[in-house]
């Protein structure tokens, strides 16, 4: 074999793998593009239908409640659902998930009980939501007398997030340098004033961001909430809205915790379930108007991942 | 001058502190062991609620019986319906995400400039936090009347078009974590590939993506159990019959919707259609956990050490 029929024969071999390089990055691209038509396709196809509907007599569809006739129905009792029980959800699983982080990343010692713990904590984030509804059914509705309420609303989805608020916790905890708690306990600090003043104050960004994924999470589940009894016709407020101070009165006054409820996606899917075109359109402004909330969640999330990553340096 | 009292004051404070922190961490230990109580009770009331539903259907009449539905009459007690429905559902989801979201995964990875990567990633993220009712909204009045543009006989409500939609939704999970893990494989492996002088295709396939399986399998596993326990498109989208079926053209039910369809309808407490509802939780609750445990042990099985 002569040096120039080798040299021939490797350049073919080359540019034969050369090209089939150049296939898959097209074809890499293809399903990256695939993955962003279809996102796409879903945004205008609610927004086609969706729109003019929640925008027809702006703002009505806002501030009417659900009701037999399409053109009548709007969202008003989905959307200050959604609100309070978001806010008991946050309440519940802010300190409680956070609490957790901190035990976990800054006392557990290495033993059974810190490992058993964690193995739960990654299972927890693998069990399907809706099992979280028949525990809140079971033990929650049934078992502590709490009723189809948006307390057990809230409890049921914080339940569901604490994995992603611990997890982010560690995280964040995990990034602050040692030099930092160094210097806490060489000024005297103990270890609880070290992570309270000095830790926690850093990692509060990072934290807020996981919170804030976990909620946008949360404000978008269905099936935890349909299993409890939410898929209820509603046509009142859980709090008195006539005036400003009246709202608050009867905010702290804490008595719509045992109110029943519905939520945004509830809503949409009893639209969506109906055969009749007019409540599609519904179904189609409901979930614009919660694909806008749970974007501008998400963003937000990011912005401050953004901000406070540019705003610390060590 | 130090007055003789001052040692002891600090001893004090010194062992009040002590006791501040202990009760603190008695606290913070509480709250971390909420994800325990969490788990046993959900294993608790699956059990207790649908112990008296094997009693009058008979756990092994549950497990083989090829007819489903506690509220007929005659009611028919066995669970392989809702299994082939959500097995059904889970393939297409999966021969649609898997070689998706790893050849996204691949792509961001190993060809995609940087600058793709950082526009394509929050995208992708985008489309991870999407509601899944509004995922539910899309299959059954976008896709499958796409699909039966294609498929003429398919109807109204099928598992075929709740399936791929699943498959959307669970792309961003596989590819995100994959591309994690492929991002992971140290340079000098790669460096190593292309000395030899293998293509990048060549290096990504027979370097990076051996190195990085055990993160990839387990971004599988994950799409795999999201996609056994999505509830929304199906209920929605793949309509409700109780059949025991490998079709995807055909409409069926899954475990999950059946969850709630029955919890729609009232549910009289202690009845039998309300303990099926538990029963049929806690076969999915087995296939999840079958998944996870699989999970674990493929990851340690095939952890590569650099």
């Amino acid at each position: 074999m002569t040096g120039g029929k080798l040299a021939h024969d490797v350049q073919s071999d080359l540019s034969r793998r050369k090209l089939i390089d150049a296939i898959f990055v097209i074809v890499g691209m293809v399903a990256l593009l695939v993955a962003t038509i279809v996102l796409l396709t879903l945004i205008t196809s609610l927004a086609v239908r969706g729109v003019p509907r929640a925008t027809l007599n702006f703002p009505e569809f806002f501030f009417t409640f659900a009701s037999r006739r399409p053109t009548a129905a709007g969202i008003y009792a989905a959307w200050v659902g959604s609100a309070l029980v978001m806010v008991v959800t946050a309440c519940t699983a802010v300190p409680l998930g956070v609490a957790a982080g901190i035990y976990l990343e800054e006392y557990a010692r290495k033993n059974w009980v810190s490992d058993l713990i964690e193995i739960n904590v990654t299972n927890l984030a693998g069990v399907p939501s809706i099992i979280y509804g028949l525990l809140a059914l079971g033990v929650l509705n049934q078992g502590l007398k709490l009723g189809e309420s948006i307390l057990t609303a809230g409890i049921t989805l914080a339940l569901l997030i604490l994995p992603v608020v611990i997890v982010t916790t560690r995280e964040a905890l995990r990034a602050i340098p040692l030099s930092l708690r160094e210097a806490a306990y060489a000024v005297g600090a103990t270890k609880w004033r070290m992570i309270w003043d000095h830790i926690l104050p850093y990692a509060t960004g990072s934290i807020l961001t996981g919170v804030i994924i976990g909620l946008s999470r949360a404000i978008g589940e269905t099936a935890p909430l349909i299993t409890i009894g939410a898929l209820t016709f509603i046509a009142f407020l859980p709090v008195n809205t006539e005036s400003l101070p009246a709202f608050i009165s009867s905010f702290l006054s804490f008595a719509w915790l045992k109110e029943p409820f519905t939520v945004m996606p509830i809503q949409m899917f009893n639209w969506v379930s109906r055969p009749e075109p007019a409540f599609q359109d519904n179904a189609a402004a409901a979930g614009i108007v919660l694909l806008l909330m749970t974007l501008a969640m998400n963003g937000v999330a990011i912005y401050l991942r953004y901000r406070f990553r540019k705003g610390i340096k060590w | 001058m130090v007055s003789p009292a001052a040692p002891r004051r600090s001893f004090e404070f010194k062992a009040s502190r002590n006791i501040v922190g202990k009760v603190i961490e008695i606290i913070l230990f509480l709250a971390a062991s909420i994800s325990v109580v969490t788990t046993i009770a959900i294993v608790v009331d699956l059990i207790y609620e649908s112990i008296p539903f094997f009693q009058v259907a008979g756990l092994w009449q549950f497990l083989t019986g090829r007819e489903w539905g506690p509220v007929f009459e005659p009611p028919k007690y066995g669970i392989l319906p809702l299994v082939s429905g959500t097995l059904t559902t889970t393939i297409v989801a999966l021969l649609l995400a898997i070689p998706m979201g790893t050849i996204i995964a691949m792509y961001l990875s190993e060809f995609a400039p940087a600058q793709v990567r950082e526009i394509v990633k929050p995208i992708l993220e985008l489309l991870a936090g999407v509601p899944t009712v509004v995922y539910g909204y899309f299959a059954l009045l976008v896709v499958t009347p796409a699909l039966q543009l294609v498929l003429k006989d398919l109807p109204g409500f099928n598992m075929l078009s709740a399936g791929l939609v699943i498959g959307i939704m669970i792309v961003p999970t596989i590819s995100s974590i994959s591309e994690d893990a492929m991002r992971a494989v140290p340079v000098s492996l790669r460096e190593g590939s292309y000395a030899t002088g293998a293509t990048r295709l060549q290096t990504a396939l027979r370097v990076v993506f051996p190195a990085a399986i055990s993160g990839i399998s387990s971004s599988y596993i994950l799409g795999i159990s999201r996609a056994v326990g999505e509830t929304m498109v199906v209920a929605v989208a793949a309509g409700l019959q109780y059949r025991l079926t490998f079709n995807p053209a055909e409409s069926a039910a899954t475990i999950t919707a059946y969850i709630v369809q029955v919890s729609i309808g009232d549910l009289p407490y202690g009845s039998i259609p309300y303990q099926s509802v538990f029963a049929a939780g806690l076969v999915l609750v087995f296939m999840t956990l079958v998944l996870n445990v699989i999970g674990h042990f493929l990851s340690k099985r095939y952890r590569e050490i650099y």
